[in-house]
């Protein structure tokens, strides 16, 4: 069977030019970057190349970036190493309802440990609004973290904006980026946030890789403790292919940027034009908000979205439907609940996610494969039947 | 409904559904395993046993049914059932025991889960027929064209008291490939398919319940939905009204128990019944607790439409029971039944299903009122 990968939020492939970069550091290159020998230079040297390329791509400085696990470790030091390095006694961090569970499940422990949560809503478009950011300061907050763009809907928000009052306040600002990085523009400068998360593998590099922007000056302790890597704020031997391979991918980013996410965009919205004119009963979420140009949710009225994930993937397509809980079965989304639609709706939902596996033809067939399920689960549920 | 003949193979992660999935497989047979995740061990933490070993929906029964299903190399997948579940087969086990019942979940979980939301995902997924690991078996009667359902060959394992539910419908669209074999027979089978899970211990009765512990269950999902334990408690009395005690928690007591009354009036003393509207415990001598008949409601007839006449039948009114012979009466409402047993039988618990036998063939049942 011929396979068909549509579920680039979830992950990507390491890219070919990305393996290759990487290679060298596991063979000759193996050296590590503490060491004074000539190994230890030359994996040192790696990694500051790659540093300087996963800088560039965010318009930040070299000396910014620190190498991380990944995107879940980028978020917790981001809230943990702001809050805990915060002086005052009463801690408050704004974010938002639709946050990954990066953020959200960090936020939750903070809230065990006494630090007071503030999640703003978002509208229905699945963009909050900054206007509700700045009702939610008080005199304790310490942090704001919103994320840039959705990984579900694939929503933008208005980041410069809500970093503004987040400065005005003098509150630190963090944004969760692992799903724009790649996909729109980053610039940090422009954006004025003083943290951002990023995550390899959502970008062509592998697992277990991922850097935070640390905005110089920023208020941050390290939460983990051992060695002085990374300038203090991350201890443990760095994993340096791991860093090269994000840098290479970031450099593809830079050089490949427009021509990519205008080529990405043309498949997507093909994608939902041919899915809305197929198949009744269709309607997208979050459509009305300036979105990542990879990323498609569709509601489908009236049919298990887990039902239709499965049937999609014996057909050979991997499409994604809510988040896998840790049995690998489906929960509803919260993104999907805090844009205001059903719990039945947001088990209808699929989310579409394009990348470099995805040109024209897959999504022609794509199409013709999801109006053809859709239409045999349609005859099958009583609630079904009346879109077919 | 699809020719392609695919079958999907409900998978616990046990050793009697992985050997269903490896012996289709064997045959040629187009498989699809998937594992319904039923209740979400994080919830109720005060009545997590460690590691949840041997409960339904653990991740190491998925972990299991996953390892299974890629040895055998069929697709596999796990579906989220738990809101079906918790409706259909949690709340109302919960309220009729605080109705003053005894009830049987898993016949629930057949009648509404296994055999509703499954065969449902299955036909959603191309799959017309679904297999599990019941030990039970199903025979086409060629003059009526009806599906019947009987004993499992090995009668030590046989879960047709369970299946009594079944439609006609679901009983088509049905394969119990276990209920030709010995259990032994069946662990050989696994072990020669090379299956991982072929020495796993078998797993409990109440699977969502962690060491059969209902009670303690039930006061964690009270507390878990904010509801007063003033709704449990009440009165030990006899049948003649004397108070002798009082109880914290109506579920804590079934029909035939002796355990647990922590009153002594100088000979041994058995619940009787409990009374919902009053959450009353009525306990009484043992001989109280015969009864020589009993209405069977919501009754499924299996081997035939309806009961249009009196008719002789031997009745298992709780698993372990041995059946006992009766003879069944029809009521005005064809969902009721008369049954009279040929000698009183002990403890015949309201809440618990009747399920009516013709020698192996099931009749069918219903519940006891």
């Amino acid at each position: 069977m011929t396979r068909y990968y549509f579920d680039h939020n979830a992950t990507t492939p390491v890219a070919p030019e990305v393996l290759d970069a990487m290679l060298p550091l596991l063979r000759e290159d193996f050296g590590n970057a503490s060491s004074i020998h000539h190994y230890g230079q030359k994996a040192k040297q790696h990694l500051e190349t790659a540093r300087r390329q996963v800088a560039g791509l965010i318009h930040a400085e070299a000396r910014e970036i620190v190498f991380l696990s990944g995107g879940t470790e980028a978020d917790n030091l981001a809230l943990f190493g702001v809050v805990r390095n915060a002086p005052r006694a009463c801690k408050h961090v704004i974010t938002t309802a639709i946050e990954h569970p990066a953020v959200l499940g960090a936020c939750g422990q903070l809230e065990r440990e006494g630090v007071e949560i503030t999640r703003v809503r978002v509208g229905s478009d699945g963009v909050a609004d900054p206007d509700d950011i700045r009702r939610a300061l008080r005199p304790e907050t310490v942090l704001i973290s919103v994320m840039h763009a959705n990984n579900e809907l694939g929503t933008v928000q208005p980041l410069a904006a809500i970093s503004k009052i987040a400065r005005e306040a003098g509150v630190v600002c963090h944004s969760d980026g692992v799903q724009a990085l790649g996909k729109i523009p980053v610039d940090v400068e422009a954006l004025g946030v003083d943290l951002y998360s990023m995550s390899g593998h959502k970008v062509y590099a592998p697992k277990g890789e991922g850097a935070l922007y640390v905005r110089k000056g920023t208020p941050i302790r390290s939460v983990q403790f051992g060695g002085h890597h990374e300038r203090d704020q991350r201890p443990g031997t760095e994993n340096v292919p791991g860093a090269v391979a994000l840098g290479r991918a970031a450099q593809w980013f830079t050089d490949n940027f427009s021509e990519e996410s205008e080529r990405l965009q043309a498949l997507r919205d093909r994608l939902e034009a041919g899915i809305l004119a197929r198949v009744p009963g269709a309607s997208l979420n979050g459509g009305a908000a300036p979105r990542a140009p990879n990323t498609s949710n569709i509601c489908f009225d009236g049919i298990s979205g887990e039902a239709h994930v499965i049937a999609l993937d014996l057909r050979g397509f991997a499409v994604s439907s809510g988040a896998a809980c840790s049995s690998g079965a489906v929960e509803p989304s919260h993104v999907l609940l805090a844009i205001g639609l059903t719990a039945d709706q947001a088990r209808g939902s699929i989310r579409f996610s394009l990348g470099r596996l995805n040109d024209a033809a897959q999504v022609e067939a794509l199409i013709e494969a999801v109006a053809e399920t859709v239409g045999r689960l349609r005859n099958l549920s009583p609630a079904g039947r009346a879109h077919a | 409904m699809p020719e392609n003949g695919l079958i999907a193979v409900a998978m616990s992660g046990g050793v009697d559904s992985s050997a269903v999935a490896g012996m289709l497989h064997r045959e040629g047979v187009p498989v699809i395993g998937l594992t319904m995740q039923l209740w979400n061990q994080r919830r109720l933490p005060e009545v997590a046993s460690g590691g949840g070993a041997g409960r339904c929906c653990s991740l190491d029964d998925v972990y299991d049914a996953r390892q299974v299903a890629a040895h055998l190399g069929i697709p596999y997948y796990v579906v989220n059932f738990e809101e079906r579940f918790e409706r259909e087969v949690v709340r109302p086990f919960i309220e009729e025991y605080l109705a003053g019942r005894t009830p049987v979940p898993c016949t629930l979980c057949n009648n509404f889960v296994k055999f509703g939301q499954f065969l449902e995902m299955a036909e959603s997924l191309g799959a017309g027929r679904i297999a599990t690991g019941h030990y039970a078996r199903i025979r086409r009667d060629a003059e009526t064209g009806r599906h019947l359902l009987c004993r499992a060959v090995d009668e030590s394992r046989d879960q047709t008291y369970f299946l009594w539910g079944l439609t006609q419908d679901q009983l088509s669209r049905a394969l119990f490939p276990l209920g030709e074999y010995l259990k032994p027979r069946v662990r050989e089978i696994a072990r020669g398919l090379g299956l991982p899970v072929a020495e796993k211990g078998d797993s409990q009765e109440i699977c969502f319940v962690p060491n059969g512990d209902y009670a303690a269950f039930i006061d964690a999902y009270f507390r878990e939905q904010g509801i007063g334990r003033e709704r449990t408690r009440g009165e030990i009395v006899t049948a003649d009204g004397r108070t002798l005690g009082a109880h914290e928690g109506v579920h804590r007591y079934t029909v035939g128990q002796r355990r647990g009354l922590n009153v002594a009036i100088g000979k041994p003393l058995y619940v009787i019944a409990t009374d919902p509207a009053t959450q009353r415990v009525i306990v009484g001598r043992d001989a109280e607790l015969l009864k020589a008949s009993m209405t069977v409601a919501s009754v499924n007839w299996i081997a035939f439409p309806a009961l249009t006449a009196p008719m002789r039948a031997a009745i298992k009114i709780r698993n372990k029971h041995a059946a006992a012979p009766a003879t069944l009466y029809p009521s005005p409402d064809p969902a009721r039944v008369e049954a009279r047993f040929d000698e009183p039988q002990r403890a015949v618990t309201p809440g618990q299903a009747a399920v009516f036998y013709d020698g192996g063939l099931v009749l069918g049942g219903g519940w006891i009122a």
